[in-house]
């Protein structure tokens, strides 16, 4: 089943938490959606699964409107954070819930609903727990469950609400891989709505990265790592650090030097340059090198990270380098971007979607970096 | 404890078989929130002498005074017409005022708990005014409504239809002093439960009255058990903004706690039998309910305590 989101809007009261949004889900597919808090990314979800309705825009299953029905009539599975499995009821009892509840002429004998109970319990690997209770239950088997209870009504698409959000680190981990695998199995279309981009990235075919009822880019894990469509998504995704720049000429220049990379593709005047830890060497000082003063220098694995302060005003970059070098701090250090990406300065352009999403992010990211 | 143990001189030291609680004391390890002994004592046998001679004598002295002419005459009392007719009654306006609270208060709980709309705190105070107006005002309120002076007086007597002073009257009176009693037991249960397991049978594809029926009251049967049966004593119990409404004639309009106060009243040892008979059935209905309280409270404090099991 493939789905439409065609302009779809939605506010809360007055607060808006979906632009016009519009993205197609292919049939069979795994997609995740990643942003931060309050980017809008559940209530999509929301959206599609019925829970609430759009303020404006449509959404399709197939051919068919889904908008106009309501959740009942969507018929598609959904899997809470917090498992929401009916505690006065048995594991079987939970996962028959969904045909227990048909109406007579469409419901199946009580006889083959416990089957079916079964035959999930079996899919979900935990034979042999019909008669529990909910409390019995360890998390991760809790969301097994919920998964499974969500698949008894074979619904037409699979809609999970960060499903391992509750869960300690490790048993997110094995779900996560066992997730993958259930999907290649029963080949539902999925969405998943996580704010954990190694989850993301590591689970999913495509990535929506969504900010602020936005979605910035849709992609694979290197498309969006690779090739970020913005600021937001290159500081967002994976580490980053990132320069005030000026380009003029097409040469890029930082505070008063020149930088020695390519910015002739870059629209002149105020922009940012983006680049990873593991982007950056050291260079001997000269001409079209940037240059820092060592802030902090930490032992990180089988690397060494180094924190300068860059220019007159102390911008933060973090470098990575081999374990063997290690400078002292306080001493002046050379570097150069080996990749890096370079964005029109959002704080000094206005009106447009990116600028404004990414006018938040920028500094936000710099703060849950320290 | 074994570190500790060593910084204690050898003349303090108890042998090992004493008591761990003996051994804390001794050591001068008594937690911070704990007295000593003898504040602990008198803080103890104060609490103890208000409850034998507040609340255990009463109670002890009505089941004397009502058997004090033996059983024989207790149970003649019982049977006496102004008596069984005072209970019946009683029964009968428990038997509609607590349904409807039931109704009221699974309604106005739903509503609260899981929707957004304005007024909703000026909702939850209201719930609350029964609690905090004198029953005396509540009577009053409704004699003026509905008396024969009231605003709907002369409608009211023009379609022969009697209020005040009759059955209907004393119905209205128990349902507004019982008013708070279910919704204020499910309200916050239900707001700390939210609507996920709702949406769950939802997106099932359950429908809005199947969902109330499998999830939403299975999850708050425990604490509407509990409101019913606190508005159930209350009812029963009820004696200020009944006694203003109902008129008080003996084998109509009174109520239990309103016959036993005229028995009361008059100076005989049998009256004196009967007021304490009535009393007695009414202070057992306090007993049964406080022990299935504390029943329910023990049994399923987890589910009563809004301790959201799904998370």
């Amino acid at each position: 089943m493939e789905i439409r989101i065609a302009n779809v809007r939605k506010e809360f009261g007055r607060f808006p938490a979906l632009h016009d949004v519009s993205l197609d889900i292919r049939s069979g597919e795994l997609i995740a959606l990643l942003g931060p808090s309050g980017s809008g990314k559940t209530t999509l979800l929301r959206l599609i699964a019925g829970l609430e309705h759009t303020t404006d825009g449509r959404i399709y299953f197939g051919t068919e409107d889904a908008s106009a029905r309501t959740i009942q009539e969507r018929n598609v599975g959904f899997v809470f954070q917090h498992y929401a499995l009916f505690k006065h009821l048995t594991i079987a009892d939970n996962i028959g819930f969904g045909l227990r509840v048909r109406p007579r002429a469409t419901r199946p004998s009580r006889k083959e609903i416990r089957r079916r109970a079964s035959e999930l319990l079996d899919l979900v690997q935990l034979p042999g727990l019909e008669k529990r209770l909910p409390r019995q239950l360890s998390g991760g088997q809790r969301q097994r469950v919920a998964l499974a209870r969500a698949l008894a009504i074979e619904p037409k698409v699979l809609l999970l609400d960060e499903p391992f959000g509750a869960l300690d680190a490790q048993v997110r981990r094995d779900l996560r891989r066992w997730l993958r695998e259930l999907h290649d199995k029963t080949g539902h279309t999925t969405v998943f709505v996580t704010h954990d981009q190694e989850e993301a990235l590591e689970l999913a075919d495509r990535v929506v990265v969504m900010s602020q009822g936005r979605i910035e880019q849709v992609g694979g894990a290197d498309d969006i790592y690779d090739a970020p469509a913005s600021p937001f998504v290159f500081s967002f995704i994976g580490e980053s650090s990132s320069l005030p720049i000026v380009v003029r000429n097409g040469e890029a220049w930082f505070e008063d030097r020149r930088v020695a990379i390519a910015a002739h593709d870059c629209e002149p005047g105020p922009s940012r340059l983006f680049m990873r830890p593991h982007d950056i060497d050291l260079a001997d000082a000269g001409e079209g090198t940037l240059s820092g003063t060592v802030a902090m220098v930490r032992r990180n694995g089988g690397g060494r990270r180094i924190e300068l302060a860059a220019g007159q005003g102390a911008h933060r970059v973090e470098i990575e380098v081999p374990a063997e070098i290690a400078p002292s701090v306080g001493s002046q250090v050379s570097f150069r971007p080996r990749r890096w990406r370079i964005y029109a300065d959002p704080a000094s352009v206005k009106g447009t979607a990116n600028a404004a999403a990414a006018k938040a992010s920028v500094p936000a990211r710099a703060i849950a970096a320290e | 404890m074994s570190a500790e143990k060593a910084f204690i001189p050898p003349d303090r030291q108890r042998p090992t078989e004493a008591p761990p609680a003996a051994r804390a004391v001794s050591l001068r390890t008594r937690s911070p929130v704990t007295e000593a002994v003898w504040v602990r004592a008198l803080l103890i046998s104060v609490g103890l002498a208000f409850v034998v001679v507040f609340l255990l004598l009463p109670l002890v002295f009505v089941f004397v005074q009502a058997f004090k002419l033996g059983f024989g005459e207790y149970l003649a009392q019982l049977s006496e017409p102004y008596a069984q007719s005072a209970i019946r009654l009683t029964l009968l306006v428990t038997a509609i005022a607590v349904p409807a609270n039931l109704i009221f208060g699974i309604a106005a709980a739903w509503a609260i708990a899981k929707y957004e709309f304005k007024g909703k705190a000026f909702l939850i105070t209201l719930i609350d005014l029964p609690f905090s107006v004198s029953p005396v005002i509540a009577g009053l309120v409704y004699v003026l409504l509905f008396g024969a002076q009231g605003y709907f007086g002369p409608w009211l007597a023009a379609n022969d239809i009697q209020i005040i002073f009759a059955v209907p009257g004393i119905v209205l009176a128990t349902i507004f002093v019982t008013f708070p009693f279910v919704a204020r037991e499910l309200i916050p249960l239900m707001q700390e439960q939210g609507t996920g397991d709702e949406e769950a049978a939802l997106s099932l594809g359950a429908s809005g009255f199947r969902t109330f029926l499998f999830v939403t009251l299975p999850n708050v049967k425990w604490a509407l058990l509990y409101g019913v049966l606190l508005c159930n004593a209350r009812a029963m119990g009820e004696f200020g903004a009944v006694s203003v409404l109902s008129g008080r004639i003996q084998g109509f309009t009174n109520t239990m706690p309103l016959q036993i106060e005229a028995a009361s009243k008059e100076f005989s040892r049998t009256a004196e039998v009967a007021a304490f008979s009535l009393a007695s059935l009414l202070a057992l209905l306090a007993l049964v309910t406080l022990a299935l309280k504390t029943f329910l409270e023990w049994r399923y404090a987890d589910r009563l305590s809004s301790a959201g099991q799904s998370h």
